[in-house]
């Protein structure tokens, strides 16, 4: 039997409602897989989306961003820029050789731990699917032609 | 963009927090901290201990140990999550003499050991969060605290019983509060209320010497048939604009004699107060107690308004206090909190057609049998059928009309069991109907909540366990004709039952107000799924909200009953106390930062802050962020194409390494360190 793809996602998670929706899913007790590692921030609005392009490169193989539901932003409003910024992303990195599907926006309020696991659920079983992206491996065969070029080529020229 | 390069200097302390068994349990803690003084050691870390219990003195004071005498740097406490012991490790630091903000938490409880099984993987996961703390913590810098003067002045928007605590409790304190009520008088749904469960005292006579009190103190400024506008600013330092809508009363030469609406000759149904079973004129006080005792001239149905003519008010009035002139005003002040209590709406029981609401003429809610029942009230307290004369022979009251249910509301609406415990108790005493309640669950939790359940149960109501499916008036059996059916399964001896009654009362839901959503924008803080306002922690923190200065009491958090909500108000009242006595309110300083060297004046930031923080400077081409507007999320530090804005707490340095770090170690070579790859 061959060993199972275990895939490493990294969790972007907005302090005030996905975290806490995280410390609610350890709270209850509920049980999700391994794979997921996360990172607080103060609003998904922050995701920069260099950061999802730096994950990728350094060896995650999927990356779950997430924040409050739309007009419960504890910012007002930022979360629909962070939808705008996923939304562009997505389009980006098939651009790249990666699967739009490696990255995924999921809404999880503050009371929703039950939610959030599940979703961490379904998205380790879809990258597994997917397989890994290996994209730091391969940007050493690139011979420079990797990630540090990607990275300059995602910001606006001035 | 790549995280900086790591500083050679900083000196890392790892602790390895067991909880107990909580972590120690599933994650191998020993092994975790071996590892990162081995593995990390060439990042900076010195020292890397498991301890059981970080969080007790003695885990505290092994770090400020380590801090004094190690020379520590840099602190990471691998333990539980940032919201629950965050502060307390910070404070070690302080007492220590290290900058709090260069202590990292790792939440490796919440988000490790409590949600995973494999022990071994839960190992590797913990290792792999660790290492990212330790690359975040030496990117992060020493911050000052920030502190923000607090204004004594306190705002409270809504007029009901838990806003009236609240204001009554803040003034007599002696500072002073702004109340803002949206109807023309204050005393919210309890002033609609006959009586009140479960000690059947009457609503009026315990509410309305409050509203007096709040309209006599000298500190409450009270604005009614206003509302809130506009906010901005932030906690201690507020700026409100409300809208002092026209009254057409001239308030300081009314004496609220009543002459105008006596020889007012428009009579107009009340939907408001009267849950249109009553009428009012077309100017009007909402009722007899009324707080303020001005009256307020409704435009639409005024004769003068609407056709020009009449002005029987103004001819009348002893005191030339009418005026039809008069304007909105709008007045601005400055407030350090704000206390919301807006409140809730019932159900509107013509959502479920099957219960004949607003088609058969028997059919009442909730709040439309209140005013039936108040001695003040459109029948002077009779309770009698719609055509305002028949007593009723038999009586069927429904609960969780529109709660409960997953087609209208899931929760609960609390109040309507002993609200509908009430009624029951009411009718028997003032006719000789027979009553029949149809419940699904029976709550009547609280003190001596249950005790009048069972007075209840002893006078005789038949009490029926099921969900009506329908209320009609088709008979279809002898002794039905010209009743009003209930049919219902009764889930106690598994049948369907037909009750033909007089009379039917719906316990509607209570529902959060239409417009929530928008006074939640309004003022910075959210909703639930539901439309109620989300409180700060749903045990321990259930007044204040996620921004800062912004408090919420009553049932504009979640159905509640009187004394919840008095409690409520009083509660959100000590916490504004607790701000204007600090003088000072201590902000995280999670704050954005423009570096104008790096700034090329792009203005792609400017629009992103929904709290206009962001100015631009025209004359320099450069953009400013305001320090005290700023809440920290972070959106336009994103947007930057320069680089040139810093968000500290969070910076793009911080962030970079924290993500290298929780990939910088391969789970298949058992942690090791992955080898960069080669570019030629």
């Amino acid at each position: 039997m061959t060993e199972q793809f275990e895939p490493i996602i990294i969790g972007f998670t907005c302090n005030w409602c996905s975290y806490r929706a995280a410390d609610l899913a350890g709270t209850a007790r509920l049980k999700y897989p391994p794979n997921i590692r996360l990172i607080r921030m103060m609003c998904s609005g922050r995701m920069d989306p260099t950061f999802i392009l730096k994950a990728l490169s350094e060896g995650a193989d999927g990356i779950l961003l997430t924040g409050c539901h739309p007009g419960e932003c504890h910012y007002l409003e930022q979360n629909y820029k962070a939808l705008r910024r996923y939304l562009m992303l997505r389009r980006t990195l098939p651009q790249f050789g990666i699967e739009a599907k490696r990255v995924k926006l999921v809404w999880a309020s503050a009371a929703e731990g039950v939610r959030l696991a599940r979703e961490i659920t379904t998205f380790v079983e879809e990258i597994r699917a997917l397989g890994p992206l290996n994209w730091k491996d391969s940007r050493a065969y690139n011979n420079g032609y990797g990630v540090a070029e990607v990275e300059v080529s995602t910001e606006v020229p001035a | 963009m790549s995280a900086a390069p790591k500083s050679e200097k900083e000196r890392v302390g790892v602790y390895v927090c067991h909880c107990g068994t909580n972590i120690a349990g599933i994650v191998d803690v020993e092994d975790v901290a071996l590892w990162a003084k081995k593995e990390l050691g060439d990042d900076g870390v010195v020292i890397s201990r498991d301890y059981k219990f970080m969080c007790s003195s003695l885990g505290q004071e092994l770090i400020e140990h380590d801090i004094e005498i190690e020379g520590l740097t840099r602190v990471v406490v691998a333990a539980c999550s940032p919201h629950l012991h965050e502060a307390t490790f910070r404070g070690a630091c302080d007492r220590a003499g290290l900058n709090p903000y260069l202590c990292e938490m790792v939440s490796i409880r919440e988000q490790v050991s409590w949600v995973t099984t494999d022990k071994v993987k839960a190992t590797a996961k913990a290792k792999a969060m660790v290492a990212s703390g330790v690359e975040r913590v030496i990117h992060n810098e020493p911050l000052d605290r920030m502190y923000v003067p607090v204004h004594p002045d306190t705002l409270v928007v809504g007029g009901g019983i838990a806003g009236i605590q609240a204001t009554l409790e803040i003034s007599n304190s002696g500072n002073k509060v702004y109340l803002v009520e949206r109807e023309p008088s204050i005393g919210g749904h309890m002033a609609q209320f006959d009586k009140t469960f479960p000690t059947l005292d009457c609503a009026a006579c315990i509410l309305t010497p409050r509203m007096v009190d709040v309209g006599n103190q000298p500190n409450v400024e009270l604005y009614t048939w206003s509302e809130v506008e506009r906010v901005d600013g932030y906690v201690g330092n507020f700026t409100v604009t409300i809208r002092k809508k026209a009254r057409y009363i001239v308030e300081a030469d009314c004496t609220g004699c009543g002459i105008c609406w006596e020889k007012c000759p428009k009579k107009v149904i009340d939907d408001v107060f009267e849950a249109g079973l009553g009428y009012r004129k077309a100017v009007y006080t909402p009722f007899a107690q009324a707080v303020p005792k001005y009256p307020v001239i409704d435009t639409e149905t005024c004769i003068y308004f609407q056709n020009g003519k009449c002005r029987a008010c103004e001819k009348f009035c002893p005191t030339d206090a009418i005026d039809f002139n008069q304007e909105d005003e709008f007045i601005t002040v400055t407030v350090g909190n704000i206390i919301l209590a807006t409140g809730y709406d019932t159900f509107d029981a013509r959502r479920i057609p099957q219960y004949g609401y607003g088609r058969l003429a028997n059919v009442f809610t909730s709040i439309e049998f209140e005013r039936m029942c108040n001695a003040a009230g459109p029948t002077d307290g009779e309770i009698v059928m719609r055509d305002g004369v028949t007593k009723p022979k038999s009586v069927g009251i429904v609960h969780c009309v529109g709660s409960r249910d997953n087609r209208y509301n899931s929760y609960c609406s609390v109040i309507c069991c002993m609200s509908s415990l009430k009624f029951a108790h009411v009718v028997k005493e003032r006719t000789d109907a027979e009553v029949y309640e149809f419940y699904i669950d029976m709550r009547t939790a609280y003190k001596d909540y249950d005790e009048f359940y069972q007075r209840v149960l002893e006078e005789g109501t038949h009490f029926i366990r099921g969900k009506v499916a329908e209320i009609t008036d088709a008979a279809r059996q002898p002794g039905e004709e010209g009743k009003l059916i209930i049919q219902a399964e009764d889930t106690l001896i598994s049948r369907q039952r037909r009750i033909p009654v007089d009379m039917v009362i719906l316990s509607t839901a209570l529902e959060p107000r239409p417009d929530s959503k928008e006074v939640g924008h309004k003022f910075g803080i959210s909703c639930s799924a539901n439309g109620w306002f989300i409180e700060k922690h749903p045990k321990l923190d259930p007044v204040a909200t996620m921004t800062e200065g912004i408090f919420i009491a009553g049932a504009v958090q979640g159905p509640k009953d009187i004394p919840t909500s008095v409690a409520q108000g009083a509660a959100a009242a000590a916490r504004v106390l607790c701000h204007i006595g600090q003088e000072q309110i201590e902000l995280e300083p999670v704050r954005a930062s423009v570096n104008a060297d790096k700034c090329s004046g792009c203005r792609i930031c400017n629009d992103l802050c929904p709290f206009n923080a962001i100015l631009f400077h025209e004359d320099l081409m450069v953009t400013e962020i305001n320090q005290a507007l700023c809440q920290g999320c972070g959106t336009c530090v994103a947007a930057c194409p320069a680089g040139a804005i810093t968000g500290s707490g969070f910076t793009n340095n911080q962030i970079m390494a924290q993500i290298e770090g929780m990939l910088m170690f391969s789970e298949s070579n058992g942690m090791t360190r992955v080898a960069e790859p080669v570019a030629a």
